[in-house]
């Protein structure tokens, strides 16, 4: 038991003046083993993670775990920092699931993470090279054998085509031995001045395979004749590359065409002519994507409409479904409706059922010829709901008002239910009518208690992907938009749609950027609505 | 003191659970000798059949291999994403339209299957190869076919677009034939056969078969498929339209309804109730019509720290006829493996789709065909929706030509 504990027992009240044995014993208590119980499990698996990022060299998850751990075992084994043994698992998470990710998002939205540009410089040149670097069209399949010098240096050995044994290194080019042995498989097995590597070794000890694999043997002196290659450790080729990689002067030359290409500070090699080698990697571009976002003609009308889209679905959705949750709520809360209950458990179930599941339904049902609201409703007219920009963004508003409207049901029957009754009698003694009571009394203290509700509202439905995309996903198309937006897309779904994770072209930088600006939107919505609640409660 | 006793069971309590996990965790990685994983990400379907050779391989070189079961479609993004970060596989499953894009990330490394390159389909082979150098392993093909209703129509191939609605419209069936038009989004890769009918290719492809970045939609051509899509469209026959998505198109076809779809392999399950024939797709331009042909393969990644291993196991393992068959028959998609090809033909609707596949043109895999999908769907959509079919093509024509210069 910690002091704190014991202080904690020390200073509760006594109901019973003669203390039983039980409590007179001061031992470590249960509280204590499960506590440590609880924080040996929290240890163990802080140190799993910190051998794991230190074993695989992420440095910053390890520091920040390591930081955090010391801190966990800090607060939780002292007496002091009492607020802190509340609020740290909170804090922790807070800072592993959203800080870190929101660090990271602002971090890609300042680069050109994307299609072409996909890692660092080194693998971008590296990709250069394996490109580059081609089989000679008519080179013959060598058996071949790693070998080894006294030096320790790899070499291999061939068989050429008139079944002599020729060693080389990378140093030295390929050159003819008298005395060694071919074994069964076609490859040499011995050769004097040089031990043969078996292959399970060159396969199974990561260094050697790098070796072998980074290893090219010269077929004459003459580089342009090209160097012998393994690929799999028992057979060999001659390649020839065609790419160099010049670090000092920072440009890849095609020995081929003589064509050079420059590191350019966009993240790739181009040409004089504007020619670009396909792998690039990703750069700082500062405020370029986010200034794209507004001057890129195409994008930046699309985007406009998908914005006034986006303002205009969570209002609406939030505005008719609050408006119709409260009609019902007001209608099911007059005690002269019969079967009151049981109403209001049907009035529940659009609310219960799974909105993906409904927005699927309602696409088949909004098909213009199979669909069933269609058939129903407008005696089989051929209304192209899905296919129309202004009749799909009714259909998809329809779709969200019906998930949502249940919700506000609940909460305004709760609200209506727990109004001050006193308050209401005063008014109608005092000879207000329904309406005036309603706009008088119930609205405004219906709406201190609903308030944050809604604007939590507002902001889910601003960010409400998973109607839009189940639903029609996004579509139509915009004509010419890029990126497949389409008219009911809402910001969210935009910026998946250009994060490019279905299909198409993609561009993290640019999908970045687009979800901080919508963060910083619904942010400061959120702050300005919240502010004008306070003032609802001082009504 | 109380408070060192306090961390001196806290250590050695934690010890005692982090020796418990270990001993569980580690022995996957260190009980095996050799000490080399190969990590090969897969599908569901080729799963198992990879096992079988997996198993043989391990036995072999002492090497294990872990089989990581991802969705097809997460691979590409997912590959691009995490081989740079050194957290990729060592080979991959795709397919070959990703080619371009992969190369672009540099994820992907070059292979050398040596002779065995003359097992394969030269159009398998083809599809894998990118600027002259050969990425992947190819094991199956796709592509789709016309599909006939035999009760209906029979099993005869019609000749010609016209002629298939004629006898479709003959037959009595609902509707002549049914098309996907994926719903709302446009289905251009289903509607590429008819495209190409009117010599109108999306890029037009140089000497050697290699898709160059010119745009081949465009000019009369382009413009003579458009006006032929909109007379079918909504404000014409009504042929096509953008009603049908895939499920709406095969139960309709499924129900008799219509007497032609065009489909691939993969919906041939989902015909129980109707006799299917399959043919190539009837051209309705006058020229061959020429289906995308789909083929998958198995990629290595560029950062892969166990090449040797892998090209060993792609091109000595992967590369055996059993080990094509194993894979054929997880999932049964036309064999990449020319013998093999030849065997399966002799079911005749495997033997359609084979035929079909000898009048297809591969799906460009350069990563400009990236940016031509969305556009190029959502204008098929318009002009079947009733929009002006030449304006409208012309506009999505010029807008991919400015969005490939980028």
């Amino acid at each position: 038991m910690t002091l704190q504990e014991r202080t904690e027992q020390q200073q509760r009240p006594d109901p019973d003046a003669r203390e039983s044995h039980a409590r007179s014993w001061r031992g470590p208590g249960w509280g204590f083993i499960v506590k440590l119980v609880l924080m040996a499990l929290v240890n163990a698996f802080g140190l799993m993670v910190i051998f794991s990022a230190i074993g695989s060299e992420s440095w910053l998850i390890a520091g920040v775990m390591i930081a955090l751990l010391v801190i966990a075992d800090v607060v939780y084994f002292t007496k002091k920092a009492l607020p802190l043994k509340y609020l740290l698992p909170g804090l922790s998470f807070l800072l592993i699931f959203q800080v870190f990710i929101f660090v990271y998002t602002g971090y890609i939205a300042f680069t050109n993470y994307g299609s072409g540009h996909a890692g660092t410089k080194e693998q971008a040149v590296n990709a250069a090279l394996i490109q580059g670097e081609r089989r000679v069209e008519d080179s013959p399949t060598y058996p071949l054998s790693v070998v080894r010098g006294f030096g320790g240096e790899l070499g291999f050995a061939v068989v050429d085509g008139d079944g002599d044994v020729q060693v080389g290194t990378e140093t030295q080019p390929l050159e003819q031995v008298e005395d060694a042995e071919i074994g069964s498989t076609g490859a040499p097995t011995e050769v004097a001045g040089w031990t043969v590597v078996p292959r399970t070794e060159v396969l199974t000890d990561p260094a050697i395979q790098e070796d072998v694999v980074a290893l090219r043997v010269p077929v004459s002196d003459d580089p342009n004749d090209g160097s012998v290659r393994t690929r799999d450790g028992t057979t060999g080729s001659i390649y020839l590359s065609t790419l160099v990689w010049d670090e000092a002067a920072d440009t890849i030359t095609d020995t081929e065409t003589g064509t050079v290409y420059h590191a350019t500070d966009r993240g790739s090699f181009v040409s004089e002519d504007g020619e670009r080698l396909p792998a690039g990697w990703y750069v700082n571009v500062g405020f370029d994507n986010f200034a794209r976002l507004f001057t890129d003609p195409a994008l930046a009308g699309a985007l406009l409409s998908v914005t006034a889209w986006t303002f205009a679905f969570a209002i609406l959705s939030v505005a008719i479904s609050f408006g119709l949750g409260l009609l019902f709520a007001l209608v099911y809360n007059d005690p002269r409706v019969r079967g009151r209950r049981f109403l209001r458990t049907l009035f529940i179930l659009p609310y219960a059922f799974p909105a993906f599941m409904a927005a699927l339904l309602f696409r088949g049902m909004f098909n213009a010829e199979f669909g069933i609201i269609n058939d129903l409703f407008f005696f089989g007219a051929d209304i192209n709901w899905l296919g129309d920009p202004w009749l799909a963004r009714g259909a998809v508003l329809f779709v969200n008002i019906w998930l949502s409207y249940p919700y506000w049901f609940l909460v305004c029957t709760g609200a209506l239910q727990s109004l001050p009754a006193d308050t209401l009698e005063a008014a109608s003694i005092d000879g207000a009518g329904r309406s005036r009571q309603f706009r008088a009394i119930v609205l405004p203290l219906l709406l201190v208690s609903t308030g944050p509700l809604l604007i939590s509202s507002f902001a889910f439905s601003f960010n409400n992907f998973t109607v839009i995309y189940m639903f029609n996903n996004g579509g139509p198309g915009i004509p010419g938009a890029p990126y497949a937006l389409g008219a009911t897309d809402i910001l969210i779904s935009a910026i998946y749609d250009i994060a490019g994770v279905s299909q198409g072209a993609a561009d993290f930088g640019l999908a970045s950027a687009l979800s901080i600006i919508v963060f910083i939107v619904v942010g400061v919505i959120s702050a300005l609505a919240f502010r004008q609640t306070r003032k609802l409660e001082e009504f | 003191m109380r408070k060192y006793l306090g961390l001196g069971a806290l250590a050695l309590a934690s010890s005692l659970i982090l020796a418990g996990c270990a001993g569980g965790g580690d022995s996957e990685t260190t009980d095996d000798a050799s000490g080399a994983t190969l990590t090969i990400w897969t599908d569901e379907e080729r799963s198992q059949a990879i096992t079988d050779a997996a198993a043989a391989f391990e036995e072999e070189t002492g090497t294990k291999i872990e089989l990581v079961q991802k969705n097809f479609e997460d691979i590409r993004a997912d590959f691009i994403a995490q081989v740079p970060t050194g957290e990729g596989p060592d080979i991959t499953v795709g397919a070959h339209d990703w080619l371009g894009a992969l190369v672009a990330a540099g994820v992907v490394d070059t292979i050398d299957l040596g002779d065995k390159a003359g097992e394969f389909e030269q159009v398998a082979i083809d599809a894998m190869t990118y600027d002259g150098q050969l990425y992947a392993l190819p094991y199956s093909l796709e592509t789709i076919a016309l599909i006939q209703n035999t009760a209906l129509v029979g099993e005869d191939a019609p000749a010609t677009w016209d002629d298939m609605i004629q006898k479709g419209l003959a037959s009595g069936a609902e509707r002549p034939l049914v098309i996907s038009t994926n719903g709302e989004t446009g289905d251009g890769y289903t509607m590429y056969g008819f495209q190409t009918s009117f010599g109108a290719p999306v890029f037009v492809q140089d000497d050697t078969g290699s898709y160059t970045t010119e745009v081949g939609m465009g000019g009369a051509n382009g413009e003579a498929f458009a006006t032929w899509l909109g007379a079918n469209g909504s404000a014409g026959t009504g042929y096509i339209s953008t009603t049908v998505d895939y499920d709406i198109n095969n139960e309709l076809f499924n129900s008799g309804k219509a007497a032609y779809t065009v489909q691939g392999p993969w919906a041939i399950s989902s015909y129980t109730d109707v006799d299917v024939a399959v043919n190539p797709i009837p051209s309705a331009g006058g020229e061959t019509a020429a289906p995308f042909v789909g083929v998958q393969g198995f990629y290595v990644s560029s950062e892969s720290k166990n090449a040797l291993l892998a090209q060993d196991f792609l091109v000595n393992y992967l590369g055996t006829e059993d080990a094509q068959r194993a894979l054929y028959e997880a999932d049964p998609r036309i064999p990449a493996w020319s013998s093999l090809a030849e065997e399966v033909s002799s079911d005749p609707i495997i033997a359609g789709f084979v035929e079909s596949s000898k009048n297809g043109v591969p799906m460009p895999s350069i990563p400009e065909m990236g940016s031509v999908w969305d556009l190029w769907n959502a204008a098929e959509t318009q002009i079947i929706n009733g929009a002006d079919p030449v304006a409208t093509w012309n506009k999505m024509v010029t807008d991919l030509e400015a969005a490939i210069a980028g």
